[in-house]
């Protein structure tokens, strides 16, 4: 069971590192490469919190082998936002108190991230569609609900 | 997760030749959301597993010289339920895809491993049945084609050989004046699993019934066809009394269990109302 090589893209950069094959990505992400922004809650593809984009599209990183994202390209909520600034999402997540206890804030924002990228106006159905895989253990979701359409009206404006 | 080694062939022929060595108990591994959670539970310890995310052939979507449509085993239900031609031609086929569990699940699920899962719930099993698809199996001595309504044989259990790989099915294409629906019924509105599902295709013609294919799910150990209440549609115009009496046929196909998600009666009752339903809805698409 020796270690494999696995060469990625991770938030635009290219990245190499030894992994075990039978590791997450989620687990290469946080363990072998300190991205801790991607969480696990169940470790089994349902409360979202370890959602990362997978060249472009939200998976659950606690479902896909590390080596399974070999030549492909990862974006986790590290890599959502410029270096300087927030994203747009993040920065209407601040500002509605959408965090409570925080944890599964990086899965829905790549959601929410992915529904507006896919779908730049959407409803309020379509965005409680997109993030309907990420549980929030505080009940939040009228708030992130509200910032989530604040930040599409924005899109739809500029 | 029980350890265990991973090979990453990147062509049909490397993946074949890894399974023909008969080495150690092997798993194949697509989009993982089945198998991974499974491996985690401890319910599955394989020795080695082998990815197929390195197969393009796999993934092929695509027409197949107008006799219907190609759709590879690693095909994932994003891609079923966003793709314009099976929402249009294939609409049970999409529907099952888009209601797999969420968009994270959805953008890895294969429909090849909700098929070889073989979960008697599976979403994807009633449309391929009701389409008449087969799955192309790809072998040490060739190829060959099973009716994805043959392909289960137990829950859980599939017609494979350790030594195959599902390929693909090959999907016909349903003549002008069809029509297909799929519906389920889920304790949650989502991410959950189907306590009934059924499929419905129907194709008319001059008006008439000249076909009925309705599968159902979770009511017996694998999919099952409807076939009297099929046969009792085709030749005659549908009316909703005619529709009506098929649900209440395909009630008698159902052979259902009673567990933690809902009892043998209820989920008769959900085999009447979702027949009816998808059987209404499959009518109107092959009307439009």
């Amino acid at each position: 069971m020796a270690k494999q090589i696995l060469s990625f893209t991770v938030n635009d950069e290219p990245v190499d590192v030894l992994v075990q094959p039978y590791l997450t990505l989620l687990d290469a992400l946080r363990e072998d490469l300190g991205l801790t922004g991607p969480k696990e809650g169940c470790g089994t593809g349902d409360c979202g919190a370890c959602t990362v984009h997978l060249d472009g599209q939200p998976v659950a990183s606690c479902l896909v082998l590390a080596l399974q994202a070999r030549g492909r390209s990862v974006r986790t909520i590290e890599g959502l936002a410029g270096a300087a600034e927030l994203h747009p999402l993040q920065d209407a997540f601040v500002r509605h108190g959408v965090p409570q206890c925080g944890f599964c804030i990086p899965g829905v924002l790549m959601a929410a991230a992915a529904v507006l990228a896919e779908t730049p106006t959407p409803t309020e159905e379509e965005i409680r569609y997109g993030i309907a895989g990420n549980l929030c253990r505080c009940t939040g979701y009228t708030k992130m609900i509200a910032a989530i359409t604040e930040v599409a009206a924005q899109g739809a404006k500029r | 997760m029980r350890r265990f080694d991973l090979a990453t062939p990147n062509s049909l022929d490397e993946c074949l030749k890894l399974l023909a060595e008969r080495g150690p108990e092997t798993k194949l591994v697509a989009g993982g959301t089945d198998l991974l959670v499974q491996m985690k539970n401890g319910l599955l310890k394989p020795a080695r597993v082998i990815d197929l995310s390195g197969i393009a052939d796999l993934r092929v979507l695509a027409p197949d010289d107008g006799r219907g449509l190609r759709v590879g085993a690693a095909v994932t239900a994003r891609r079923l339920e966003l793709d314009a031609t099976v929402r249009a031609r294939y609409a049970a086929l999409g529907e099952s895809g888009a209601l797999v569990g969420s968009v994270q699940v959805r953008n890895l699920a294969t429909v090849g491993g909700n098929i070889c899962n073989a979960a008697p719930s599976a979403d994807m099993a009633p449309p391929l049945v009701a389409l008449e698809a087969e799955a192309v199996i790809a072998g040490p001595s060739g190829r060959r084609r099973v009716p994805v309504a043959s392909f289960f044989t137990g829950v859980r259990r599939t017609v494979l050989g350790p030594d195959e790989l599902l390929l693909e099915f090959a999907v016909p294409a349903p003549g002008p004046r069809s029509g297909g629906s799929y519906l389920r019924h889920t304790p949650r509105r989502e991410l959950d699993i189907a306590i009934v599902g059924v499929a419905s295709q129907i194709t008319l013609t001059d008006g008439v019934c000249a076909k009925a294919r309705i599968a159902l799910a979770a009511v017996a150990p694998t999919p099952v066809r409807a076939t009297a209440a099929e046969q009792s549609l085709e030749g005659q115009r549908l009316t909703p009394e005619r529709i009506e009496q098929a649900a209440a046929l395909a009630v008698e196909t159902a052979r259902p269990i009673s567990d933690q998600r809902g009892s043998a009666e209820y989920r008769r009752h959900l085999v009447r109302v979702l027949t009816r339903r998808t059987l209404t809805t499959a009518l109107a698409r092959a009307s439009a």
